[in-house]
């Protein structure tokens, strides 16, 4: 691991202006993404600025009838929360599918929807990876591409996104809330967060250098029946293959997004609107411009029977 | 909070600087106590929760495996919650109350979950063990809070200790010797013996 000074917060704007003084800082939180990529100097920040410790632990209701979720809540806190068991129950579920417990513990809300790729390549520095280093080519593409993105993806890179958490999100509308370094702040829905990775993979998100997540919102309950389905190698403790995230209603309209297809969580509007014609036809469109490898091509008829398989499981 | 509140500045806490003249990396304090004993340690701030018990306090009953989270040997309990130890930097606990499997019982005087193991034969080289108690330890705490697994079948109502949920909970620590069963027994054992 590469050095680093090391400085702790305790409010939003002191973590901003610390990072406006030493630029190529990086914020910290739960450390369980950025220590690991740290460890295999992936990731090689000079300096580290805690923001565990700044008061943005809550789940508050909101004036429109919702849910604010601070960015420092803990994957384990938010999980349990009685509110989101009871009224968004797809979060609750995507959150226990994911990780372990011991790392639920640590991991927050805003590191979880900022945690970085598992591509093997992204993580073996012997490799070509746009991603870890611009320009030196993609080593997925013509190799082990089993867990790589079918829809979204370029020439440049075909990586997933592993957020178990940000498909349940992106389900229910969330946005994400930030302040920059000049104390302004904006929302985001979670579909802007993303970006797609073009000729420029090394750039994940439309967040600025040093602006800081405080919270997630999520607009007020929609009902429906919440089922999060992970399909992965083994029964616990592993990484999406795919997952299909819905919440249906009982006149079988409904939502639904994928995960571990493409570098965001995969929804359109217009497959939910399919949704009462069954898997077969949502999937068709979330689906329409997919691009396989010779390895991935399995997760194609993967989504469309998960999504039969979840809708059938709603209908009871 | 309100993050229009947030342009309020207020001073932050520089804990380390770098020391560039003497090429030494940077070093921070930190404070904590682990299994009862207040520790105040000047550390290189890449030192891992994990290394800062095993080198420098001595305390190897915690173990590394894969360094990497995925594997749980290193398992500790801190202030009440299972955490892997590897993936945290000792700097980041200042403050906080560390338990080790040194902590929860020694030779003569074990925890239940402890002789619990040694009655069920809960390994076989022991090199996860101290990971698996540790975290079998918080996990019944876990079911106990409500928190709910990726198996409990009514998100609203409280979870209850079955042998699928112990299964599940318990996923993040790898037995190589695959002592799982063992563990379970183990595990139900201490919790009243019902599931
Ligand atoms: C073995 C293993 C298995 C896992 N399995 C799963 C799984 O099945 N499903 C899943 O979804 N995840 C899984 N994870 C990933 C885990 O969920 C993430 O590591 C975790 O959510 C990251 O949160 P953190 O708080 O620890 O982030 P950190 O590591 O602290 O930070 C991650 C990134 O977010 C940035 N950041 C943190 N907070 C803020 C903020 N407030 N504002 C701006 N930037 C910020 C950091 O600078 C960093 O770039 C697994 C991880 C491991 C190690
Ligand atoms: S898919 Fe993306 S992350 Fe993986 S090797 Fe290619 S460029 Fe790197
Ligand atoms: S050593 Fe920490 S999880 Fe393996
Ligand atoms: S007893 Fe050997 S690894 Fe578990």
């Amino acid at each position: 691991m590469k050095s680093f000074t090391f400085e702790r917060v305790d409010s939003p704007a002191a973590a901003t202006m610390a990072f406006t003084r030493t630029p190529g800082a990086r914020f910290i939180a739960g450390g369980t993404n950025l220590l690991d990529l740290m460890k295999l100097e992936i990731e090689t920040p000079g300096h580290l600025i805690d923001v565990s410790r700044l008061g943005l632990d809550k789940i508050e209701p909101t004036s429109d009838g919702g849910v604010r979720i601070g960015a420092m809540v803990r994957n384990t806190d938010l999980a349990a929360d009685a509110r989101i068991r009871r009224d968004y129950g797809l979060i609750a579920r995507a959150l226990v599918a994911g990780a372990s417990g011991q790392l639920r513990n640590k991991a927050t809300t805003a590191g979880n929807l900022l945690q970085r790729t598992r591509c093997p390549y992204f993580y073996d520095t012997n490799q070509p990876c746009n991603k870890r280093k611009p320009g030196s080519g993609c080593a997925a593409i013509a190799g082990f591409s089993r867990n790589h993105a079918i829809v979204g993806a370029s020439d440049a890179c075909i990586a997933t996104h592993p957020s178990d958490m940000a498909v349940a999100m992106q389900v229910l509308d969330a946005a994400v809330e930030t302040v920059d370094a000049a104390g302004e702040t904006r929302s985001i829905g979670l579909a802007d967060l993303y970006r797609a990775p073009g000729n420029t993979p090394q750039l994940e998100t439309v967040l600025a250098p040093g602006e800081l997540i405080t919270a997630v919102t999520l607009p007020k309950p929609i009902g429906g029946t919440h089922i999060y389905h992970k399909v992965r190698d083994r029964a616990s403790y592993a990484f999406a293959l795919i997952s299909v995230g819905v919440v249906v209603q009982r006149d079988g309209s409904g939502r639904v997004a994928l995960g571990g297809v493409g570098y965001k969580p995969w929804r359109a509007r217009s497959a939910d609107a399919e949704l009462p014609r069954g898997a077969k036809a949502a999937t068709a469109v979330l689906l329409a411009d997919a691009k396989a490898t010779h390895e991935n091509a399995y997760k194609l008829p993967l989504v469309e029977r998960t999504l039969a398989s979840v809708l059938a499981q709603a209908k009871g | 909070m309100s993050v229009a509140a947030v342009s309020v500045a207020s001073p932050s806490t520089v804990v380390a600087v770098p020391n560039k003249a003497a090429a030494r990396p940077p070093t921070a304090r930190v404070a904590f106590n682990v299994n009862g004993t207040a520790h105040d340690l000047e550390l290189d701030t890449r030192t891992t929760l994990l290394d800062a018990l095993r080198e420098h306090l001595r305390l190897t009953g915690t173990k590394k495996g894969c360094d990497h989270g995925q594997c749980g040997a290193c398992t500790v309990i801190v202030d009440g919650r299972r955490i892997n130890s590897c993936l945290s930097l000792a700097v980041m606990h200042d403050g906080d109350m560390i338990t080790t499997i040194e902590g929860l019982g020694l030779p003569g005087n074990l925890h239940p979950m402890q002789q619990a193991f040694v009655v069920h034969d809960g390994y076989q080289c022991g090199y996860c063990t101290p990971g698996q108690i540790c975290s079998a330890v918080a996990v019944l705490d876990e079911i106990k809070a409500g928190i709910p697994s990726h198996v409990t079948a009514d998100l609203t109502g409280a979870p209850t200790v079955t042998r699928p949920e112990l299964r599940e909970r318990m996923s993040g620590n790898i037995c190589r010797c695959g002592a799982y069963s063992n563990i379970v027994d183990a595990i139900v054992d201490v919790a009243g013996g019902k599931a």
